[in-house]
């Protein structure tokens, strides 16, 4: 029988700099319980409010064109093709053909095995570092479900990386999580955004899948975003997509609160991406009206806010097209992905 | 372009087919007034929306005899289920005309019409569906076997909530079995009169709800009225003190909803993002015109700072203006006197040594506005902390433990309301109980249903408004022995 | 040599003590044929404002005792009473000048009156309160909580029945109480203090005050520190001005009544605050 051990995690700058040097499980643990709780009718009363705001008219331009600069436009089924990506990526680059300045979205989203696809087919457009263009974002670490071994994940990641991903969406272990091993988890954040390296010694931007339809309750879900961020991750993002409830709208308000109290802590900002389950424009107009009351206007840009989304994009043009035409539009002048 | 800069979102008046002058209600017609008409105005604008008819003490005394008739012809030898279904048809009207009602009420009262639209209009349909059931039910009601009515009921209610506090007086009475005369406030008369040709719609027979306009000598002339079996009123204080003296000795029944000076207590373990929304919502909705108010913040003294300066924070996003923008989430303060009052005792906040905060606003020129406020450094002995204010200011004190936090809470002659917030279920509910006050709401604040009992201990007031104690106040109790007495009494 | 009588002291009954009337007064108590029976003290109104400060001081642990223990201290009371039949039964007889078997009959009824209220204490929120099905993820529930403390002037006609039909009640929801006993017939009234001073009913929780309802009960209605007035015996006062002073202060109050009130848990539920609790309910 041996008792419990304190072992040390990976260190994290963000975690030693607000809990100690003594950074392990325990003191890990007792910071993220210690945070205070969230009431759930409260948290949904709030959202719901936020909800009847009335954006309509210049408002409303506003906010559609906004809206499309924020999405990671997505594919992640088991039969994507090169054919597939290709098509998606045309969408992203000309959201709207029957309308030229229609904004681009802000990056595509693929499995890592198809990176290379997407940078070849976005050529030019591909942003590689510059601060235009649109990235090319991988979902790792064995997507969707997180079930392997470490290794196994690392890998994943250094694959996407080297194929020329930006940026990085990692899924945590929702079981070490739900069984209290906090710190195996902060630990696998570490080594993904390690693994996140290249050789010229920048990093891809580190999104942190924190999976909230399988957290479930409200106070897992602000214990696991401080745990995402303190070791090291530059967003966090609610769902994968493939598990319901995907992101909604308290889930959303409750991690920018996260957020911003990490904004008043420290000065730094931390990225949120609400992911799966956002079709409509009303629904996506939610989320930045939220966004902007709770955060401030400021992290409506595409280094710290994405809607994760694929059938969101033509709702939104259909809007854009209303507004511009004054008559209401249909599915055939909007293109498939 | 800022995006927080909302597009105005206006609510259209498009829907209202207001009337240029509005006659009393009695009788089950509109009549000519007596008195000398008066206007009603917007108070976001100041102008004119209609001109309203003044009952002098003849009027009352009409209204009063159509009810007494109504009474004894017709409301009381019906049966209780066709009572209820005259208050179900009232409900599906009020439901069927939601938004035009909504638009009246912030048009009339200055209120958002978000809060209209979401809260006081919702609620009055559900008010008139809960007691419609109830009208062939009374001997459920917990007051013995074939409890009476009491006859007529004279009401008299205050501009905060002009037909929500219409609803919580005319629904329990009818279905009681009583007829009514019912004063609306002076400055919002518009919906009790545009509620009274619902009435006419849902063929209610005439005489059985009886609605008069007027100022304070109307009101008064109908509580002491001879022929008034009961009285209830919402509104001050002091007024209710003063109903209470003239009614003394009359026989009649009594029920009075006054002020309140509702301490809002935070504890170090609340859901901080919650209880800022619940402190939020206290004080700042409706304008503050809520006699349930959470006026006083009392936050644990360790988490002052954090409180302080999360609740600036959020009160930087709330938006001053136009009652009729769907995005506006404080409107116009009622009327000028309003305003004065509440101008005064801010400035007595400061001059006894409190802090005052606003968040920057602009306020429209036209119209009676004020920007939400808090004042920290406020002790239990400033006039902020013991006087109502009725208006957007919060006065904010500290606490050290729970049972310095209830001492505070209930040192006060007021005693309707009170918030807790707190993570731990054994505090709250141990709080709850020493509470003196008459709603307690945990984790939560301003929430209102029919089904469950509103009103106050001390001077707040007596008697309940919703759920089965909302009947107790118009029926007599078969089980109630006593006769009254005439013997050495004066009037 | 037959026993020479030694004559009872009628004091006061305050704070769980028996003091005579601070202002050293005292009045007659006859027979119904008008022979001396005892000197009675006549309360002040400082009398009147130290009950109210030792009724005031009983509420919070008369209130907090949960409604079990309410109602085996208030059965007690009757056990302690029915205990002392003859005296009661004595004392009636000669003040009121009935019978003896009348005497028993009043006797008998105030026991009982008593019990039926004792079985109240743990019940009356079942019955008063209750839960409310609002639409919304809220737990909500009613319930019926004391006052505070009750003022009452004690039926004027009756001994020891007026009396008991008006302090029960108001005990049993843990209400603390001021009485004007009977003027006329005040010795049952502080017989009945002895009892409660034997029995396990903390001082202050009754207090008794003997004399003048005329000169007394203006100084209990405008007290600000009772929260209720009940009119019970008042019919014969100027009782009007009594509830005009009573409404300075928002007091509940309940009009005279001819004659006793049968017992009813109106007579409980008058005296009671109804409080509303709201908590938000959730899963996650």
């Amino acid at each position: 029988m041996t008792a419990t051990k304190n072992n040390a995690l990976a260190p994290a700058e963000r975690a030693v700099e607000l809990i100690g040097g003594d950074l392990t499980e325990k003191s890990l643990r007792l910071h993220l319980e210690g945070l205070p709780g969230v009431d759930a009718v409260g948290l949904e009363a709030r959202a719901a409010a936020l909800g009847t705001r009335s954006i309509k008219t210049t408002s409303k331009a506003w906010a559609l064109d906004k809206i499309i600069g924020l999405i990671d436009l997505t594919t992640l089924e088991g039969a994507d093709t090169p054919g597939k990506v290709r098509s998606l990526v045309a969408k992203a680059m000309t959201p709207d053909p029957g309308d030229l300045s229609t904004p681009r979205v802000a990056a595509v989203c693929v499995y890592g095995d198809m990176v290379a696809d997407a940078v070849a087919a976005l050529g030019s457009s591909h942003s590689a570092g510059r601060d235009d263009g649109i990235n090319v974002a991988a979902v790792a670490t064995a997507f969707p479900s997180g079930r392997a071994s470490l290794e196994v994940k690392l890998a994943d990641t250094t694959d996407a990386v080297s194929a020329g991903a930006d940026e990085i969406d990692m899924v945590i272990d929702r079981g070490a999580f739900l069984a209290g091993h906090y710190g195996r988890v902060f630990d696998q954040i570490v080594a993904v955004k390690e693994a996140c390296r290249r050789d010229d010694g920048t990093y891809a931007h580190l999104k942190v899948i924190l999976e909230t339809g399988e957290l479930t309750t409200y106070d897992n879900v602000r214990r696991a975003s401080w745990l995402a961020i303190l070791a090291g991750g530059d967003f966090i993002k609610t769902s994968t997509g493939k598990v319901a409830p995907a992101a909604t709208l308290p889930v959303t308000l409750l991690m920018l609160q996260v957020v911003g109290d990490w904004h008043r802590l420290t000065g730094e900002k931390i990225g949120v991406k609400p992911a799966g389950g956002i079709r409509t424009s009303k629904d996506a107009i939610k989320y930045l009206v939220t966004v902007a009351e709770t955060v401030g206007e400021e992290w409506l840009q595409p280094h710290l806010f994405r809607f994760g989304a694929s059938s969101l994009l033509n709702d939104v043009l259909l809007q854009r097209q209303k507004l511009s035409t004054g008559r209401y539009s249909g599915p055939d002048y909007v293109t498939m992905d | 372009m800022s995006f927080l800069d909302y597009a105005p979102a206006p609510e259209s008046t498009a829907i209202l087919n207001l009337r240029e002058n509005y006659g009393l209600f009695i009788g089950g017609e509109f009549v000519e007034g007596h008195g000398t008409p008066f206007s009603t105005i917007s108070p976001a604008t100041e102008k004119h929306i209609a001109q309203i008819a003044n009952a002098d003490a003849s009027d009352v005394d009409a209204a009063v005899a159509a009810a007494r008739r109504a009474y004894d012809r017709t409301w009381s030898r019906m049966s209780g289920s066709d009572r209820g279904k005259y208050l179900f048809r009232i409900a599906r009207l009020v439901q069927e005309r939601a938004r035009e009602l909504a638009v009246a009420e912030s048009l009339d009262n200055g209120k958002p019409i978000k809060e209209s639209r979401d809260v006081d209009i919702p609620l009055v349909a559900a008010w008139f569906f809960y007691y419609a059931g109830w009208a062939d039910k009374l001997d459920y009601a917990g007051l013995g076997p074939a409890p009476r009515s009491l006859g007529v009921a004279a009401q008299v209610i205050p501009w905060n909530f002009p037909l929500l506090m219409l609803a919580w007086k005319i629904a329990p009475a009818l279905a009681a079995g009583n007829t009514v005369v019912i004063k609306p406030a002076e400055t919002t008369p518009l919906t009790a009169l545009i509620f009274a040709e619902i009435l006419q719609q849902a063929d209610l027979p005439p005489g059985v709800v009886n609605i008069i306009t007027g100022a304070g000598d109307t009101g008064q002339a109908l509580v002491n009225h001879t022929d008034v079996n009961k009285v209830a009123f919402t509104g001050s204080t002091a007024v209710g003190r003063a109903i209470a003296r003239s009614t003394a000795g009359s026989g009649k029944k009594l029920t009075l909803e006054l002020g309140g000076k509702a301490a809002n207590i935070v504890f170090d373990d609340a859901p901080i993002d919650q209880a800022i929304e619940g402190i939020v919502n206290g004080i700042f909705f409706n304008q503050g015109h809520v006699c349930c108010a959470g006026s006083r913040l009392l936050v644990q003294e360790n988490i002052h700072d954090e409180v302080v300066s999360r609740l600036k924070a959020r009160m930087s996003t709330l938006r001053v203006g136009d009652p009729l923008d769907k995005n506006t989430d404080v409107g116009a303060i009622n009327s000028r006197a309003q305003l004065d009052r509440i101008r005064e005792l801010s400035n007595a906040g400061v001059d006894e040594g409190a802090e005052r905060w606003s968040p920057a606003c602009t306020l429209p020129d036209a119209g009676f506005w004020f920007a939400p406020t808090i004042f920290t450094g406020v002790s239990t002995s400033h006039r902020i902390a013991r006087d109502e204010i009725f208006g957007p200011v919060l006065s904010i004190l500290t606490f050290r433990t729970p049972a310095e936090a209830i001492a505070k809470a209930n040192n006060t002659p007021y005693g309707l309301s009170a918030g807790i917030w707190s993570d731990k279920g054994s505090r709250i509910l141990g709080v709850a109980d020493k509470l003196r006050a008459g709603v307690v709401w945990a984790n939560t604040f301003n929430q209102f249903d029919p089904s469950s009992p509103f009103g106050g201990y001390k001077e707040s007031g007596y008697g309940r408004e919703g759920g089965r104690h909302g009947l107790a106040a118009y029926l007599e109790s078969r089980g109630w022995a006593a006769p009254a007495v005439t013997k050495g009494a004066r009037k | 040599m037959s026993h020479l009588t030694v004559p009872k002291t009628f004091k006061l009954y305050i704070g769980g003590k028996f003091p005579r009337s601070e202002s050293g007064r005292v009045y007659e108590v006859v027979t119904a044929k008008g022979d001396f029976l005892a000197n009675a003290a006549k309360a002040s109104r400082k009398d009147a404002r130290d009950a109210v400060v030792a009724a005031r001081s009983a509420v919070a642990g008369w209130s907090s005792a949960t409604g079990y223990n309410r109602g085996q201290v208030l059965y007690r009371i009757a056990e302690l009473l029915e205990g002392r039949r003859a005296q009661f039964v004595d004392e009636i007889r000669r003040s009121e000048g009935v019978s003896e078997s009348a005497a028993s009959v009043q006797v008998d009824a105030a026991i009982d009156v008593w019990v039926w209220y004792a079985g109240w204490a743990d019940k009356y929120v079942q019955v008063a309160g209750n839960g409310n099905p609002v639409s919304g993820p809220y737990f909500n529930v009613s319930t019926p909580e004391a006052t505070g403390v009750v003022a009452i002037i004690a039926p004027q006609e009756s001994s020891l029945l007026g009396l008991v039909s008006v302090v029960a009640p108001a005990l049993v929801s843990g209400n603390t109480v001021v009485v004007i006993a009977s003027e006329a017939s005040p010795l049952s009234a502080i017989s009945l203090g002895e009892v409660l001073a034997t029995s396990d009913v903390p001082g202050g929780v009754v207090n008794i005050l003997t004399g003048s309802a005329a000169e007394i009960a203006p100084w209990l209605a405008s007290h600000a520190d009772v929260n209720a007035l009940d009119l019970a015996g008042a019919g014969d006062l100027d009782w009007v001005d009594l509830q005009i002073a009573a409404a300075e202060t928002l007091k509940r109050v309940l009009p005279p009544e001819v004659g006793i009130a049968a017992p009813s848990v109106e007579r409980v539920t008058f005296f009671t605050e109804t409080k509303t609790v709201w908590h938000t309910k959730g899963l996650i």
